[in-house]
């Protein structure tokens, strides 16, 4: 199969725009540098001394050459830096339609979630022409994703969430390298990022997620671990009601703002304490050390789920207890297969 | 009787006692400028924690005794005053009021790493001694413990500096019975004292920032 | 010369004997001989570190080492280099020598402590090859948490203190040379009559002082933290590992201009020394060094473009960065201005000074892609980094160093070097160095990461050409070590000016007295005044 085949060369959305900034640099500062060399050797030839006690020409300043080789490589650097913040930006903000894949990295080793349930360790499938948001934390140290072919690369850090998004063009088999330094098996903790064309990739869907999709593992993970029992939907409870929370702002009880995003929902699941809602009590408890990073993964996904995006109501009613999803629009239950041919999941 | 003026040992490197003078004080001023970077890295890495967990920070903060605290900033403030004395006694070149400013600066001194070091045995004993003995049962437990972790380390390393402050004082003074320091070359008792308030007024921050930031709790 | 019959006057190295009188001697160029000794001893040990990696690396498998032995290697290697080669090298064996000669004085301000931080330095080398013979490090050399505090199984703590033991032996240095060349230039030496060499100096000397307390702050809390196991940067107990890397790299960004100043330095007395000729723009290169010290302090966050800071705090040090690059560039334009036009030879402090302009252009310029953060965020911890700093470090900083030790040979030992040895060692280092590094570039931007003991094969064949650059390299680095030490007793006479140079240094015998200067000199000429000192060099246009 044509993914299989290790491909050399850029192959993502914004490698077009840094190889053609790359490139520009290498030849400007090419030029700039054989320039000073033709000078030098030149100089170191033709004005070799011709006699042991020959001086040189005592000449020293030259105010016009000052500021023009003080000015030109300024101006020169503010467009280098512009140029790279707007790469930088690109590759720092992810597009609205992204695909959310969840990675937790270890010593020594990847591990990866699509929506739809499907693992995967040191390796991930990705269809082509379609933006993919990685959303990472780390079990233990600092390492760092990195995909040289699409020109991405970000730490990945313990205790919280850091993202990086990308999007493949070409189908292919490219290396995924750990780039921070992590311990013994540094080198060791490398894989493969497999792009591959749309049917080929519904084709490689559908092979997994045994287990369903992230959000419905996040339900069953709600009820397993209580949330159910103090998280209601509806106002009612003495916790805060978890629908249509998902990015949106919520007051603290020190009167500040935040946005329920990936690294709240997490915060709040891991160390409750450190943030209450305005109008609650501090009683939830912590469950670190009782529930894994890839569950909070999925109960993540499941308040992506009943999140403002989706359509909640069929879902829940006041009081109640959530129900399976079943064949509710958009999340798959166990066992079925996942996003159909129409837009993937949102956030 | 001390003589008014006493033969200057100018250092073999000097062109002039001027330049000798010049030269120490410009020195220890530099090395102040490098202590103040040394305590101002803790100070920001302090500040950021601060930012991060202000409730368990204020928590830790009440928990301190202020009492001792305060007493112990009012100690070292006198020492100072005996200090900045000492040094005044230097100029007009009363040897003996050197001699006694020096010991009652190095007792004073002392009083303060002794209220200090009460105070540690104290936070052992209610449980707040980060690694040796500490509870962190209370809400924010392990945040509260950092704000300790920073607090033995910045006031640890204050109280060394103390300790290698008092050692400074001993040498001044053996310098000033040796009749070393005189009207004419006090610099050796000026550059002790600018090390000596330098101390103290890295404390005044370290009583800011660990004893009064809870108070209000 | 003096005439065969006569009494030799006594030199440094004459006037007292014996090892007692070098231990604790307090004459700064004794002092400087004693840095010599230890940082070549080091440098070797740190260099051997890095065969065995090169060696490591000619298979794309781990078959020379394991795996965890090439982690302790790269770091050792790091470690070695950084705070007990590079840091201490030009400052504290060329500048401790120097500066009191060229601004007229006849030792440091304070030559004790002087003397004390050789001692202090000792022993951060002694307690970090302690670490070494115990198992060795295997953080890297930046220390990176919690993976430093919380789960390497290595010496971490030893290593730790030793380093900040080292750094009060830099902060000492920084000290005496600020005080020495404000207090105690000679009468008539006014600012702008100093050789660059002493704003170069200057410039280092305060980030060693401002910059190294921070670093020893960090390591504290990273060796309280091993310890003690608390948290400070650990976030299982509510630390913040970014924070140690803000914390780390606002020490080591200055740092990497301690290390890159002073070759500057060097390099600015040789090419006009060689050139015969001025430095062109010394206003403007005097102000450039003060510039990189003060712009240095405010980039370090160009190291954590990738570590999860935010976009605008990355594009704020971006911008900060590119700052910086303008003075590195006026200093670069002003020395190819000042070999324009002069009355050139090619003697080896010249080719190892061209040399410096050469590579350091080329790993300054690199340092602009960095810079750039949509670029960097591809190359960042990858084989172009790696290459990036040893252009500068190794192509500058050792380049530049081993300019500055054949320079300045005749006054130091009195003796020349063998000139056609020399040129033929500087030809192997430029050669070597080149083929080592220039295709570390192209593996970086291929994707080869950093700190890999094992790598795909495709990146084979550039490590097989940088690994034989490194044996080159090794040859012309071991061949100075040979004939220089040769060359001590065997070594033809030097006279008190063998170049013809302008510097006060060079109005002394060679070697000089152990006071340098019989009587005080007062000066009244510019630095690299020729047309002053015209007759007395016996120089014509």
């Amino acid at each position: 199969m044509r993914s299989d085949i290790l491909q050399s060369g850029p192959a993502s959305s914004i490698s077009g725009e840094y190889e053609w900034f790359f490139w520009t640099m290498v030849t400007v500062c090419t030029l700039v540098a054989l320039g000073i060399a033709i000078v030098l050797v030149y100089s170191m030839i033709r004005f070799h001394r011709k006699r042991e006690n020959q001086m040189g020409s005592q000449r020293q300043l030259n105010i016009p050459l000052e500021v023009s080789w003080t000015a030109i490589p300024f101006f020169a650097f503010i467009g280098m830096f512009a140029y790279g913040a707007k790469l930088y930006f690109d590759i720092e903000r992810p597009p609205d339609n992204a695909i959310p894949i969840y990675v937790v990295g270890k010593q020594w080793m990847w591990k990866l979630q699509h929506p739809g349930g499907q693992r995967e360790i040191n390796e991930l499938h990705v269809p082509i022409n379609q933006p993919v948001k990685l959303t990472m934390t780390s079990q233990d140290v600092i390492h760092s994703f990195y995909v040289p072919s699409f020109r991405i690369k970000q730490d990945v850090l313990p205790d919280r969430y850091t993202s990086i998004w990308f999007e493949a063009t070409r189908p292919g088999k490219y290396h995924l390298f750990c780039a921070e330094y992590c311990g013994t098996k540094h080198s060791g903790m490398i894989g493969w990022v497999y792009a591959m064309e749309p049917h080929d990739y519904q084709a490689w869907l559908s092979d997994g997620g045994a287990e369903g999709s992230l959000a419905s593992m996040g339900q069953k993970w709600f009820h397993q671990f209580a949330c159910a029992n103090c998280h209601h939907f509806d106002s009612a409870g003495r916790c805060p009601d978890l629908r249509n929370l998902f990015g949106k702002p919520v007051e603290l009880s020190t009167g500040e703002t935040v946005v329920a995003d990936e690294g709240y929902i997490r915060e709040s699941i891991l160390d409750p304490r450190a943030k209450i809602v305005n109008g609650f009590q501090d009683i939830m408890p912590s469950f670190k050390g009782q529930i894994s990073e890839e569950q909070v993964i999925d109960l993540i996904s499941f308040i992506k789920a009943i999140g403002p995006q989706s359509n909640i109501e069929q879902h829940t009613s006041p009081g109640s207890v959530p129900q399976e999803y079943g064949n509710q629009k958009g999340i798959a239950g166990p066992g079925t297969v996942s996003i159909s041919g129409s837009k993937p999941e949102t956030r | 009787m001390s003589p008014e003026i006493a033969p200057l040992a100018l250092h073999e490197q000097f062109a002039n006692p001027n330049q000798q003078r010049e030269t120490a004080s410009f020195g220890m001023w530099i090395f102040i400028i490098s202590e103040m970077m040394l305590f101002g890295g803790l100070f920001v890495a302090f500040t950021v924690y601060r930012m991060y967990y202000p409730q368990a920070f204020d928590d830790g903060s009440a928990g301190m005794d202020i009492v001792l605290g305060s007493i112990n900033t009012a100690v070292l403030i006198c020492s100072s005053f005996t200090m900045a004395l000492a040094v005044y006694s230097a100029e007009v070149g009363s040897r003996k009021l050197v001699s006694a400013f020096l010991v009652l600066t190095m007792i004073i001194g002392a009083v303060f790493l002794a209220i200090k070091f009460t105070e540690y045995y104290k936070h052992f004993l209610d449980h707040k001694a980060p690694a040796v003995w500490f509870d962190s049962a209370g809400p924010g437990g392990p945040k509260i413990e950092l704000f300790y972790v920073f607090y033995f380390i910045m006031t640890g390393l204050h109280a060394l500096h103390m300790i290698v402050g008092i050692g400074l004082l001993m040498a001044t003074l053996i310098r000033n019975l040796a009749g070393q320091i005189t009207a004419a070359y006090y610099t050796p008792i000026e550059v002790a004292g600018l090390y000596w308030h330098f101390i103290d007024i890295i404390w005044v921050f370290l009583y800011g920032i660990f004893y009064i930031s809870g108070l209000h709790k | 010369m003096q005439p065969a019959l006569a009494l030799v006057p006594k030199n440094y190295l004459t006037e007292k004997q014996g090892l007692l009188s070098w231990f604790f001697t307090t004459d700064h160029k004794r002092i400087a001989i004693l840095y010599t000794a230890s940082i070549t001893a080091l440098f070797f040990l740190g260099g051997f570190f890095a065969l065995l990696m090169r060696l490591e690396l000619l298979t794309p498998e781990t078959n020379l080492v394991q795996p965890e032995t090439y982690n302790k290697l790269f770091t050792m290697h790091g470690i070695i280099m950084v705070w007990f080669f590079l840091i201490p090298s030009i400052p504290n064996t060329l500048g401790n020598f120097f500066i009191p000669m060229v601004i007229g004085a006849k030792d440091l301000a304070f030559p004790k402590i002087n003397l004390l931080s050789w001692y202090i330095f000792m022993l951060g080398a002694a307690v970090t090859i302690y670490a070494l013979f115990r198992g060795g490090v295997d953080t890297g050399w930046t220390f990176y948490t919690p993976f430093s505090t919380s789960y390497s199984t290595t010496y971490v703590v030893a290593a730790a203190i030793g380093i900040l033991i080292a750094g009060f032996s830099s902060i000492m240095t920084g000290l005496n040379f600020i005080a020495t060349i404000h207090k105690m230039r000679a009468p008539g030496l006014t600012w702008y009559r100093l050789p660059i060499f002493v704003w170069s100096m200057y410039a280092t000397s305060l980030i060693l002082v401002l910059a190294t307390p921070v670093l020893a702050v960090t390591l504290l809390m990273v060796a309280v933290e091993r310890l003690a196991q608390v948290g400070i940067f650990d976030p299982a107990l509510g630390g913040d590992p970014v924070l140690f890397q803000h914390m780390f790299w606002f020490y080591s960004h200055p740092a990497v201009y301690i290390m890159v100043l002073p070759g500057m330095a060097v390099v600015s007395e040789i090419i006009p020394a060689f050139a015969r000729k001025p430095l062109f723009g010394y206003k403007a290169v005097a102000y450039s060094s003060m510039a990189i010290a003060v712009l240095g302090f405010l980039v370090w966050g160009h190291h954590m473009f990738v570590a999860g800071t935010s976009v605008y705090s990355a594009m704020t040090f971006s911008l900060l960065s590119y700052f910086v690059a303008v003075p590195s560039a006026i200093k670069v334009f002003n020395w190819t201005a000042t070999i324009y036009g002069g009355a050139l030879s090619w003697d080896t402090p010249m080719l190892y000074a061209v040399g410096f302009i050469g590579l350091f252009t080329i790993g300054g310029m690199t340092g602009l892609f960095l810079a750039a953060l949509g670029l960097d965020v591809h190359v960042t911890d990858t084989y172009f980094v790696i290459a990036h700093f040893h252009y500068i470090m190794v192509g500058g900083t050792v380049m530049a160093y081993l300019g500055g030790v054949h320079y300045w040979w005749p006054k130091i030992s009195g003796k020349m070097y063998p000139e056609g040895l020399a040129k033929l060692s500087a030809m192997a280092v430029f050669l070597g160095f080149n083929l080592t590094f220039f295709p570390q570039f192209i593996l970086g931007y291929l994707g080869m990461p950093r700190r890999y003991a094992a790598y795909p094969p495709e990146f084979h064949m550039l490590n097989v050409l940088s690994t034989a650059g490194a044996s080159i390299l090794g040859v012309g680095y071991v061949m100075p070590l040979c004939y220089l030490l040769w060359s001590w007793k065997y070594g033809k006479e030097a006279e008190p000016n063998p170049w013809r140079a302008t510097g006060l240094e060079w109005k002394t015998p060679s070697p000089p007295p152990t006071h340098n200067f019989e009587i005080t000199p007062v000066v009244t000429w510019n630095a690299y005044d020729y047309k002053a000192q015209q007759e007395e060099l016996q120089l014509v246009p």
